[in-house]
């Protein structure tokens, strides 16, 4: 039997200590899979890295993974800052997406060019929000767990998305193909020079370091954080808790809309099969990591980026499944949780007791 | 409706409805004992696979059942070590099983795609399933549905009247008095979560045995997510978690049903929707009833983490 003994003094350099073990957990565990389904894991680990961090292309991918990791992230982040789990951003994302495709099907021919892209954004956005917002009024009205109401509907999500691409908005020149039509020029998020990173990627950091600084210096961050710390106190300190609770869930799916409208806007051009790429999902390990810090999120949406990134590469160059990256993924939120049972608690096996039979 | 389009619709319910009652019912002896579980999904996933993994290997259906049962256990195993033992917040551990769980099943799933699988075959009850159209509707099922229907009242027996029961629930509802007691609170709060691991282990080896046969991508499509919604329709009792799957596998069945006569009623997108749908407006109406009768919401102990220090 193992004892836990709480610390009475904090663990010194405890952010990295629970960094180490989250990414040796990770890729022990990603290791041992490799090795039960018969490949090298040095091998595979070696394809992976220099497929994600050694050629300008797998760079810049992982840059562009970061990008609607680091939204969805935030979105994550700012949910359980009071104690609020929002596991629906896929579909809120996916939502996003929709709505700017929707805004490219109804408007593109009567919209004014310069106003079509912010059009698309903002559609984008305001759909996640809306699709956040539907189980905040549920968790405020009937007090129905959000973290059940947000996942089941990421899968009503894509479900109207494929509804979507299959029926009514499906590309009458595709051949067959399932997906909507190619967004016009108006439509398309710039991207950089000669590369997919794209515009978002400004949106991104902009919006990491808003949230960072709303969250610690508002007045606003201040009332999210309390409310976090305890919702029964903030209700006596005369915060309006159900209304801070639609606010910042619609904020946080805004959020994860971005990310789809983003990816629609400046990725695929359209909705098609494999948009739900399940960077909603991953948003929650990215926040976890950054211990839910806004500021750190870019980052741990970089080294997320790189599994990913690394996962596609190992696919092509080894043959080996890209989910590869998920186990990788859990098996780092899993570290985490470890290391950061380290910085509370000294762990020692237990001693029988003297006389105790 | 006619009613042989009853009794077909019922049949399908009655055959959809296992896999989600086995996860769901798991969940609710886990969340009894005080431990919230969110991996459902991911036992499930693997659960499956390994169905199709140990059916193929052996071609014995009672092989690959126990095999789904045993790797679902398996990786509940490590949720209750992070859970139980180390007393980690169990919402993030949970999530952690259902990535870490699906991203194994897909992995090590890609050599089982499209590769014929074992079936269990439907075994005809004697005697029972000559009744007109009941017998036919309840008694030419997989055994694993009949599996189904004697868990319902065992699983009610033992966690209502027997010692062990009584234990359980202690555990969940107050677990500084029962360990004070002299129960063995680490024990039956492990026990409980591989138990509900193997429950939904059982329920992912349904799906790949007898529901669908064979491996598939994500083939569970949420029912670990709808199991544990049930776990809350059903205010933790066996009994009504039964009730539950039947509504669940109706929406399923009539899916099928449409399909099958070939009336388009609604689009067959929007008929996929219904399940979850369903299930967040049963949710709602729950928490509704259970808000105007004040009646408690689960166990009083769920999710808290219990040491003897505090």
């Amino acid at each position: 039997m193992l004892i836990l003994e709480k610390r009475h003094t904090p663990l010194k350099h405890r952010a990295i200590t629970t960094a180490s073990v989250a990414l040796g957990t990770a890729l022990l565990a990603g290791a041992a899979v490799m090795a039960l389904y018969g490949a090298n894991p040095l091998l595979a680990y070696a394809a992976m890295f220099k497929g994600a961090l050694g050629s300008t292309f797998g760079l810049t991918e992982v840059v562009v993974k970061a990008i609607p990791l680091t939204l969805t992230g935030l979105a994550v982040a700012l949910c359980a800052t009071m104690l609020l789990w929002n596991i629906g951003c896929e579909g809120q994302l996916v939502m996003g997406g929709i709505g700017a495709a929707g805004v490219v099907m109804l408007f593109a021919p009567v919209l004014p060019s310069p106003l079509l892209l912010p059009a698309v954004i903002l559609c984008g956005a305001a759909c996640g929000a809306l699709w956040a917002f539907v189980p905040a009024l549920l968790r405020v009205w009937a007090n129905v767990s959000e973290i059940l109401t947000t996942l089941l509907l990421n899968y009503v999500a894509i479900i109207l998305m494929e509804y979507l691409y299959f029926g009514p908005w499906r590309d009458p020149q595709g051949m067959g193909f399932p997906g909507t039509p190619l967004f016009p020029p108006a439509a398309m998020l710039p991207r950089l020079l000669d590369t997919r990173i794209h515009l978002g990627l400004v949106f991104a950091v902009a919006l990491a370091a808003g949230l960072h600084f709303l969250l610690a210096r508002s007045k606003w961050g201040f009332s999210v954080r309390i409310t976090g710390h305890g919702p029964q106190a903030a209700g006596y300190a005369g915060l309006n808790v159900p209304r801070q609770t639609l606010l910042v869930m619609a904020a946080s799916g805004a959020l994860a809309g971005l990310a789809g409208a983003g990816e629609a806007a400046a990725i695929h051009y359209r909705l098609q099969e494999g948009f739900a790429a399940g960077y909603g999902y991953d948003g929650i390990i990215v926040a976890c990591l950054a211990a839910l810090q806004p500021r750190l999120i870019p980052f741990c949406a970089l080294l997320l980026g790189v599994f990913i990134v690394g996962g596609e590469q190992l696919a092509t160059t080894m043959q080996l499944p890209a989910s590869i990256s998920r186990i990788l993924e859990g098996a780092l939120l899993f570290g985490f949780l470890l290391g950061e049972n380290f910085g509370r608690y000294r762990i020692r096996p237990a001693r029988r007791i003297k006389g105790a039979a | 409706m006619m009613l042989e389009d009853i009794a077909f619709i019922t049949k399908i319910a009655v055959k959809s409805s296992a896999a989600v009652f086995f996860a769901a019912l798991g969940e609710i002896f886990t969340q009894r004992s005080g431990v919230l579980n969110l991996g459902v999904e991911g036992m499930m996933l693997v659960g499956a696979l390994a169905g199709v993994a140990v059916g193929s290997a052996t071609q014995n259906p009672v092989l690959a059942t126990l095999g789904g049962m045993a790797v679902g256990g398996t990786l509940a195993l490590l949720h209750a070590f992070f859970a139980i033992t180390l007393r980690v917040n169990q919402t993030l551990s949970g999530l952690a099983l259902t990535i870490l769980g699906g991203g194994l099943a897909s992995f090590l799933g890609r050599a089982y795609i499209g590769k014929p699988a074992l079936r269990m075959t439907v075994w005809n009850v004697p005697y029972l399933s000559d009744i007109p159209v009941v017998g036919d509707v309840f008694f030419r099922q997989t055994p694993l549905v009949y599996a189904a229907y004697l868990l319902v009242p065992a699983a009610a027996w033992v966690l209502f009247r027997s010692r062990l029961g009584l234990r359980i629930r202690a555990v969940g509802e107050d677990a500084a008095s029962a360990d004070a007691a002299g129960v063995p609170v680490a024990a039956i709060r492990y026990g409980c979560t591989v138990f509900g691991g193997c429950m939904a282990g059982l329920g992912g080896a349904y799906l790949s045995l007898a529901y669908t046969p064979g491996w598939k991508e994500n083939m569970t499509m949420g029912q670990g997510w709808i199991a544990i919604a049930m776990v809350i329709f059903a205010t933790w009792h066996p009994v009504r978690a039964y009730a539950g799957a039947l509504l669940f596998g109706g929406l399923a069945a009539l899916q099928f049903f449409f399909q099958a006569t070939g009336v388009e009623v609604v689009p067959i997108h929007i008929l996929r929707m219904f399940p979850y749908l369903a299930t967040i407006l049963v949710l709602i109406a729950v928490m509704r009833l259970d808000r105007t009768r004040g009646s408690g919401a689960g166990p009083a102990a769920l999710g808290i983490p219990f040491s003897r220090e505090g």
